[in-house]
């Protein structure tokens, strides 16, 4: 593979709809993490409901695509009221471990045959966007070239709407967060019972926090399955939620800009390690690893990120004033 | 001085005058250990009173009871005409009962300005649908801030205003969370060793502080170890040792009472309680 | 140690590992070596049936396998992608039937994975049950408490470690994992004596406890980093290691299952190395629950679990208690490893699928307890299995995680806990 083809691989995977879906996710763990301290590690719950929510609406209700996205948002509301409502009093690590439990128990049941006539199982469901690419309004020839890599006209449309879709909800939460309201919210970060002390419902606040943050994901859930038109429980697994925290974490958590730059730059950089390893594996440099294997030098970093920015920087690259702390 | 304050001779219980909140059978219990046991007491409306006694008392704890911030084993008490046992502590601070943290609860990634304006109540502005309305909170929000930053000139921390909080020192800290409490318009602060970790140079002003908001109308409810601070301005002062009120009274005639001197001194072997503090007592016989 | 230094020794880990990984390498058609998975669990009413042939397919290219004793079959392949899946029907074994003529064919689905279950169907839905439910209870009774034995040894390590330091051990999973892999290298691959191949990997994987405490959480507890950062520091280290693990051991499972003799208890069937692993994980038990009671460092253990500064102020050796309690965490996880992957397969994953049920005892039993952490342990295996005779077996993990959020939310201090514990 040449510059040219990498280079454009990697320009491809800063813009990709699957970039997107998890920037969404990022904002909305920085909802939940950077401004409310909550350690939600449950968010692929939240993305996957989003994406069986649309998807199961739209083929098996037969509902239109905004009916679809409402009840994709529904559902990641309910399960962040059902989350919520128990476990927001508990400290703070038993709410990490009650929604990764969560999100895997969600994932290993749509995943199973049991669930399988509503969420098709293992298998998934598929085709569900037929809809969202009949309202794309670009001439069908309409085409465009980054380097090695084409787009088609509906390619071009998914990503344009994926982006403004990030558009509105940075909006809306900067909205959100610079009122008095995001104010309480910075308050329960740093300390809840000063919060309290001062008359606030702190608890009111997180659960609206958990919702707020949730909502946003589910909507990356359905940018994030759309692209493809399947959505299947392996794209929901813990690896997911890991991936969330370690663009909110590169980014800075209690930025907007933090997840959206940390994206951008984590899926680029893994493009690009990805490619040169692949080369050098090509060309016989790396003789302890198969190519097949280059995928999960992937993960291995993303661990080493996540270690590496939690002990030396935990305000992210770009996270200038330090805005984030964890309450230990 | 008794006279003003409580009905008859001051005795552990006694009547108050015009008591702002009345506590009943307040009971807390860890484990085996019964941390406290308030039969009966009242706090004296627009004064200051101390609440003093020996480490593990249950001072604190009896703070917390009061504010919601922790549940009694049994027990009621009437804030201001209307019962509070039982109300979470949020709906506690809304009724006019502030308090403040024994170790400092400044919000440190948050301004000292931010940190002021939070104090403030029913923000129109914390709703969730209405923070989108800017306008609808504009005004208020303007005026909480000027509050905010008479409050910040009255405790001289309106130079460190765009500081974040953190950045503040331990006796500045004190300060603001004092000034923080204030926003919410109180009509009783209860404050938890205001003095503790404070430098000396900025103890006379808390106290004037202190005084001032007596001035103002505030009733105030201090925990403290300090028995200069203690002699200096409170009006009534309460002792507790080992969970119970054993007893109250002016400053004066409280650290001459045996009863009081015992309470420290019997204490003293298992704790860690100052000599500084014995000689303060005895001194003020 | 500055900032420098414990980057550099987080980073050494790695390359140690790395490293090491270098002889593991393969030719480009091995099977072992390819990252992608595709198996399921052939079986007619909860009975396995063996010996079919199953073949791969995508592109002209195809791997085979056949079922095992136990129905279960893996199959290796090297891209990613859908392909299909077939039985080969010739070679169903007369008493078993496919629930419908086409469903011979299965589609795997390795898009955006490395790992895809396929089911086929056999039977029909309305066939009677061919044991009676008092017989299931005792067979799932058994395996539900062999399981739990198993999770009970890995649970006190995560109990000891999180009542001393405070850590909820996120990476305490892949110490299982490694435990496996190191048996199985030495057991199956290198063909080593079965005593001596489980000692070799409790000893690996105690060292490697050490290890990591010393390069990462000693100098992380200097620094006083928040418990909550911590632990995102623990996932973190979960997944390098993870797949690190993988890299080193590629994505297939590991087998050990060979050579042993089958055993009947009544209506249990079960062998000689299930018997001897529940012994084993018995004594285990006993001699923990022992050393915490009788010796003098387990009880300043204990003293450290209640209160680390009241512990520090009557002389004990706070750090020295943590080295121990690592190397005791990890030697006990890393038996629970062996003993799991001699009965059950092991994959590169397993410690970290394992990971959430050992939280669930944990908490149940009332975190920091280790008393607790086992018998939380034994009611979660138990339940787990159980669950089974009602419920779809595919869903017994998700049985073993309501319990967890459920016990989170109706009584956070677990069954056995101190109520001050929490909050």
């Amino acid at each position: 593979m040449d510059l040219i083809g990498i280079l454009s691989l990697a320009g491809n995977e800063l813009i990709s709809p699957m970039t997107v879906g998890y920037i969404l996710c990022g904002i909305g763990l920085a909802v939940h993490f950077g401004y409310t301290g909550l350690l939600n590690f449950g968010q692929a719950a939240f993305a996957a409901l989003g994406g069986y929510g649309f998807a199961i609406a739209t083929l098996d209700f037969g509902w239109n695509i905004w009916g679809s996205i409402l009840f994709g948002l529904l559902c990641s509301m309910g399960f962040a009221a059902i989350l919520g409502i128990p476990t927001l009093r508990l400290r703070a690590d038993y709410l990490a471990i009650v929604t990764i439990a969560a999100a895997q128990a969600l994932r290993f049941y749509v995943g199973s045959s049991t669930a399988e006539p509503i969420t098709g199982g293992s298998a998934g469901v598929s085709q569900f966007g037929e809809e969202f690419y009949g309202l794309n309004p670009l001439p069908e020839d309409f085409t465009w070239n980054l380097g090695t890599v084409a787009f088609t006209s509906d390619e071009i449309w998914m990503r344009i709407v994926a982006w403004v879709v990030v558009g509105i909800a940075v909006v809306f939460i900067l909205a959100l967060t610079r009122s008095p309201w995001g104010r309480v919210l910075k308050g329960i970060r740093e300390d809840e019972d000063a919060v309290r002390a001062l008359g606030k419902n702190v608890f009111s606040y997180k659960l609206q926090a958990l919702v707020i943050g949730g909502s946003i994901a589910s909507l990356g859930g359905m940018v994030f399955v759309m692209s493809s038109q399947t959505n299947q429980p392996s794209n929901w697994g813990t690896n997911f939620t890991f991936i969330t925290w370690t663009i909110l974490l590169l980014g800075g958590a209690a930025t907007m800009l933090g997840p959206i730059v940390g994206g951008m730059v984590f899926f680029g950089m893994m493009t690009l390690i990805e490619s040169v390893l692949g080369v050098l594996v090509d060309a016989g440099l790396m003789p302890f690893l198969a190519i097949e294997q280059v995928a999960q030098i992937r993960f291995l970093l993303v661990g080493l990120i996540l270690m590496i920015l939690v002990i030396f920087r935990p305000q992210g690259f770009f996270g200038n004033k330090k805005e984030i702390q964890f309450n230990g | 001085m008794a006279n003003e304050i409580a009905i008859g001779a001051a005795a552990p219980g006694c009547k108050k005058v015009d008591p702002i909140l009345v506590a009943d059978h307040v009971i807390r219990q860890f484990g085996g250990l019964t941390a406290v046991n308030v039969e009966h007491v009242e706090i004296p409306r627009g004064k200051i009173t101390a609440l003093i006694g020996p480490n593990g008392a249950g001072k604190t704890t009896f703070f917390n009871l009061l504010t919601g911030f922790d549940k009694p084993n049994s027990g009621t008490w009437i804030f201001d005409g209307k019962n509070l046992a039982g109300v979470p502590s949020f709906k506690v601070a809304r009724r006019g009962m502030i308090r403040t943290f024994q170790l400092t609860k400044a919000l440190s990634l948050l301004t000292v300005i931010d940190n002021m304006r939070l104090g403030a109540q029913r923000q129109l502005g914390e709703g969730f649908w209405a923070s989108f309305a800017r306008p609808l909170w504009k005004a208020q929000e303007t005026q909480i801030t000027t509050k905010a930053d008479e409050l910040l000139k009255r405790f001289k921390l309106d130079a460190k205003r765009e500081d974040y909080a953190g950045s503040l020192s331990g006796g500045q800290r004190k300060l603001l969370e004092m000034a923080r409490a204030l926003m919410g318009d109180p009509k009783l602060v209860m404050l938890d060793e205001p003095m503790a970790g404070v430098n000396p140079a900025l103890t006379q002003s808390l106290l004037e502080h202190i005084k001032d908001l007596k001035s103002n109308g505030t009733t105030v409810l201090f925990v403290e170890h300090d028995m200069h601070m203690v002699r200096h301005i409170s009006d009534w002062v309460i002792v507790m040792a080992e969970g119970k009120i054993v007893a109250e009274g002016p400053p004066a005639q409280v650290m001459s009472d045996q009863a009081v001197i015992d309470a420290y001194l019997g204490a003293h072997a298992d704790t860690d309680l100052g000599t500084v503090e014995i000689k303060a007592i005895k001194a003020g016989k | 140690m500055g900032r420098f230094g414990q980057l550099i020794s987080v980073l050494a880990i790695l390359f140690s590992l790395v490293f090491a990984a270098a002889p593991s390498a393969h030719a480009a058609e091995d099977p072992s070596t390819f990252a992608y998975t595709i198996a399921g669990t052939l079986q007619q009413d909860d009975v396995p049936i063996p010996g079919v042939k199953i073949t791969a397919s995508q592109d002209g290219k195809s791997y085979g396998t056949e079922s095992d004793e136990f129905g279960e079959w893996t199959i290796m392949v090297p891209t990613d992608g859908k392909w299909s899946v077939e039985l080969d029907t010739a070679t169903i074994p007369a008493e078993f039937k496919l629930a419908s003529a086409d469903g011979a064919v299965g589609e795997a689905d390795l898009v955006q994975t490395d790992f895809a279950a396929v089911l086929f169907k056999f039977g029909n839905a309305d066939v009677v049950e061919t044991q009676s439910v008092w017989e299931q209870l005792v067979i799932r009774t058994f395996a539900g408490f062999n399981f739990g034995l198993m999770l009970a040894i890995a649970a006190i390590g995560i109990t000891l470690i999180y009542g001393t330091t405070g850590l909820n051990n996120f990476a305490h999973g892949e110490m299982v994992t490694l435990g496996a892999m190191i048996m199985w290298l030495c057991f199956s691959f290198f063909s080593m004596n079965v005593i001596i191949s489980g000692l070799i990997a409790v000893a690996a994987v105690t060292a490697f406890g050490w290890f990591q405490d010393a390069a990462i959480w000693k100098p992380l507890r200097k620094r006083r980093l928040g418990l909550n950062q911590m632990m995102i520091v623990s996932i973190g280290f979960g997944i390098t290691a993870r797949y690190v693990l993988l890299l080193l051991f590629q994505g297939d499972t590991k087998d050990m299952s060979g050579g042993q003799t089958i055993i009947q208890l009544g209506p249990i069937f079960t062998s000689d190395v299930t018997l001897i692993s529940m012994l084993i994980s018995i004594l285990a038990l006993g001699g923990v629950a022992l050393f915490l009671t009788r010796t003098r460092i387990g009880k300043a253990t204990r003293a450290v679990s209640d209160n680390a500064p009241l512990a520090a102020s009557t002389g004990i050796d706070v750090e020295k208690i943590i080295r121990i309690v690592w190397l005791l965490a990890a030697a006990l996880t890393g038996l629970a490893g062996v003993l799991y992957g001699l009965q059950f397969q092991a994959s590169w994953s397993v410690g970290f699928d394992l990971l959430l049920l050992l939280f669930a005892a944990v908490t149940l039993g009332g975190l920091g307890t280790s008393l607790g952490a086992a018998v939380g342990a034994l009611i979660i295996g138990l339940v787990v299995e159980i669950s089974t005779i009602w419920m779809p077996s595919e869903l017994k993990y998700v049985t073993g995680l309501v319990i967890l959020i459920v016990i989170l939310i109706v009584r956070p201090q677990g069954v056995l806990g101190k109520k001050q514990r929490i909050g």
